[in-house]
């Protein structure tokens, strides 16, 4: 069986296509067959489509499973005595909640793989932490549990952590000033989701015409633009934003799934998302054909690290753009993409919803 | 557009207070005006934009309506009910048109409520009528009908509920079980079109035989059956079934040439490609006899089914999406059809033999027995009863 920590001590940008490829293969072709194995559902996907799992194939001629698999089914690839950990996310498109079930290995495979991916901006050692969000969203457990997991998990790049927000989401602004006098000359690492540090944050200082000095700092967010394009809200344009409220020069988006928790895409210096020796994308056009570089489609999502539930090769809902393989400007490898966002909805024909 | 007072309903045709006395159905003013009305759409500069236009303006034509009339007829004197609540569908833009007519004939006064979203075709259609309306000849109908358009409320709806002597609901099961918490009254009467299933048999030895010509042809009424309304419509076919020798050869000819006119004449916004596939690995994921999945890129997808049981009909394809069955002779599957089947389309074989089959094996489902490419032909005998007949009443004269 594939073994993560071969990987760990390779640089997470570092390889090439050909030396990735191979990884990627040996990687997939043992999950694909661990989860054939494992998972009665899952191995009745791969016997439907006619796809052999004791072949070893391309990672692009892998059956994907879509994100609403996990809102429809139970998935998962280990005894339910081996769950440690399930994760909930409402996603967007119905009511219903994924459900990512983790054993102790895939759990802390998840957090190995984002330590090597964020070091990769912030440097090797814990740094002090501000989170863009309350205390909540991490106590609750009914609050939005990928969030709280997300919190959660980027908690381990801090040594001392505080939170911005209050319950109402109001910021506190003592609390924020107090800490920064006190690591006045360092690094402060801040997190958050890209919404609420836009409405919570941003948008007050703004309102308020206030500025909280961070300019040493580090910031990284994720979570999606959906709400901020309503908003006509671009990276640039967030990114200026922080910059004139903060003083925060590095900002990093990461784009990632809670079925994938863990192999984050992560903004390099060019403003690009990249994939890492941990996964890989794959645009699509609709005959699910590959796009071409430049060409928007349904973006596929590769992780190695799904190992008690199937969920290592999935289609997203989203659209994106590969924009190059290798040879990103800013120095990293793999390929660099961007998010256009979610696919648009589209009306249904048919005749069974008079009263809607 | 006229706004109601409580400002929730607006009237896209006719107003608040309507006339809700009844007309004798067929009433020569009633065919006058629908002959008017199939003119003045048929005649409307965009129609070819609109297919679905066409095919209303053709249907409710002065031939028709006459056709209808003298199968209407049988010597007993009939009379409307009263008022007519129609509920029409939200994602059908024409339905509305063609319920209101069905209330029409039968001598009734209308409130329709159209689709809440936005389609041209019921601005185009509403507009019509309402001109039409205007005309002197017409001021007794005028009095009789309202189109109305209102966001889902139930104290709207439960208010048009307890005045009609008919509801008319256009499903589904959902909606129809949501409506009926507002009672009507007692004497009043329901229709009702619950969820349907619908399906289709080819015969495999009569597609061995067929000419090119005709294929072609055959598949192009497959599609409209199954893709017009993206396989979503009540009488959209799921299942295939295949009578006469097995073999997938035939099979193959006939699918590629559908895949052919799909490709040509189909195009799928990349959501419903995603709910399309999820539709099939969950369908996948479900059913525990699957022979064989084959895909056409993600144009058609076709999922072999090794035995069939009742449980079939909760097998609903999406976007072009067909399970399949080979059936050594037609009474093998009596055993699935329930009362939830409804339209049953048949290329290759005696109708005559499908009526015997319904008839003889006792079934409660299987309303209609269509030649492929009639799927989607509405009409006045619909989901096992005449429309007609059910929205109006005899005068026993003795």
């Amino acid at each position: 069986m594939f073994d993560i920590n071969k990987l760990i001590t390779i640089p997470p940008f570092s390889l090439k296509k050909k030396e990735k490829q191979k990884i990627m293969e040996d990687a997939l072709f043992d999950l694909t067959y661990h989860h054939y194995k494992n998972c009665s559902k899952y191995q009745k996907i791969l016997d439907g489509l006619n796809y052999n799992p004791k072949k070893r194939n391309k990672a692009s001629e892998i059956p994907f499973i879509t994100t609403n698999l996990f809102k429809d089914f139970e998935l998962k690839s280990i005894n339910k005595n081996e769950i440690i950990k399930t994760i909930t996310s409402s996603g967007t498109s119905n009511s219903d909640l994924s459900k990512i079930f983790l054993d102790r290995l895939t759990a802390t495979n998840q957090t190995k793989v984002l330590t090597k991916i964020v070091s990769s901006v912030l440097g090797n050692k814990r740094l002090p932490m501000i989170i863009i969000d309350t205390e909540e969203s991490i106590a609750n457990r009914n609050f939005f549990s990928a969030r709280g997991a997300a919190i959660k998990g980027f908690s381990i790049f801090g040594n001392e952590i505080i939170f911005a927000l209050d319950k109402n989401l109001r910021i506190k602004y003592d609390v924020i000033k107090k800490f920064c006098k006190k690591h006045n000359n360092e690094k402060i690492f801040v997190f958050g989701f890209t919404f609420i540090i836009f409405k919570n944050f941003i948008d007050k200082l703004l309102k308020t015409k206030k500025f909280l000095p961070l300019s040493k700092s580090v910031l990284i967010h994720g979570g999606g633009w959906k709400k901020l394009i309503d908003e006509s809200v671009t990276n640039n344009k967030f990114k200026n934003l922080i910059k004139k409220t903060t003083g925060i020069k590095r900002v990093y988006n990461y784009y990632g799934m809670v079925e994938q928790t863990g192999s984050i895409l992560l903004e390099c210096d060019k403003g690009n998302l990249h994939s890492s020796i941990y996964s890989d994308v794959i645009i699509r056009n609709n005959d699910f054909s590959e796009c071409k570089i430049g060409q928007k489609g349904l973006v596929q999502l590769i992780s190695v690290i799904p190992q008690s539930y199937p969920g290592h090769v999935i289609l997203s809902e989203d659209i994106g753009e590969l924009l190059g393989e290798d040879n990103c400007k800013c120095g990293l490898k793999g390929k660099y993409f961007k998010i256009h966002g979610r696919v648009k909805n589209a009306e249904i024909r048919g005749c069974s919803d008079a009263y809607e | 557009m006229l706004m109601s007072r409580d400002k929730k309903i607006f009237y896209l045709v006719g107003q608040e207070n309507i006339n809700k006395n009844p007309l004798p159905p067929f009433d020569k003013i009633i065919c006058e005006f629908l002959n008017d009305l199939s003119n003045k759409i048929d005649k409307f500069k965009e129609i070819l934009k609109y297919p679905d236009l066409k095919s209303f303006s053709f249907w409710c034509r002065k031939a028709n309506i006459a056709k209808y009339k003298k199968e209407f007829e049988d010597g007993k004197v009939r009379m409307g009910l009263g008022l007519a609540f129609h509920i029409t569908p939200s994602n059908v833009p024409t339905n509305f048109a063609y319920s209101f007519v069905f209330g029409l004939l039968a001598g009734n006064a209308n409130i329709v409520r159209v689709p809440s979203t936005d389609h041209p075709q019921v601005e185009i259609i509403c507009k019509t009528i309402k001109n039409l309306l205007n005309i002197k000849k017409y001021s007794k109908i005028k009095k009789m009908n309202a189109f109305i358009k209102y966001e889902k409320n139930d104290e709207i709806t439960k208010k048009f509920s307890s005045i009609c002597d008919a509801r008319i609901i256009w499903g589904g099961d959902t909606s129809i079980r949501e409506i009926r918490q507002f009672p009507i009254p007692e004497r009043s009467i329901e229709i009702n079109f619950a969820d349907k299933y619908s399906f289709c048999i080819l015969n495999s030895n009569s597609l061995e035989k067929i000419k090119k010509k005709e294929l072609k042809n055959l598949a192009e009424k497959f599609f409209n059956d199954a893709y017009l309304l993206d396989q979503n419509a009540c009488s959209s076919p799921h299942l295939i079934v295949w009578l006469g020798k097995s073999n997938e050869k035939i099979k193959k000819v006939f699918w590629n040439e559908v895949h052919e006119t799909v490709k040509r004449k189909y195009e799928l916004a990349t959501i419903n490609v995603v709910k399309k596939y999820n539709n099939l690995l969950k369908d996948v994921i479900e059913t525990n006899n699957i022979k064989d999945v084959k895909r056409y890129g993600n144009d058609l997808y076709r999922v072999s089914v090794q035995k069939i049981k009742s449980d079939i009909e909760k097998r609903r394809g999406a976007f072009g999406t067909f399970y399949e069955y080979d059936c050594g002779k037609i009474d093998d599957i009596s055993k699935i059809v329930s009362s939830k089947f409804q339209t049953l389309t048949y290329y290759g074989i005696e109708k005559s033999k499908i009526l015997d089959f319904v008839v003889n094996n006792r079934l409660k489902g299987i309303d209609r027995i269509v030649p492929v490419g009639r799927a989607l032909d509405i009409d006045v005998i619909w989901d096992g009863f005449d429309i007609e007949k059910n929205l109006s009443r005899i005068i026993d004269v003795k």
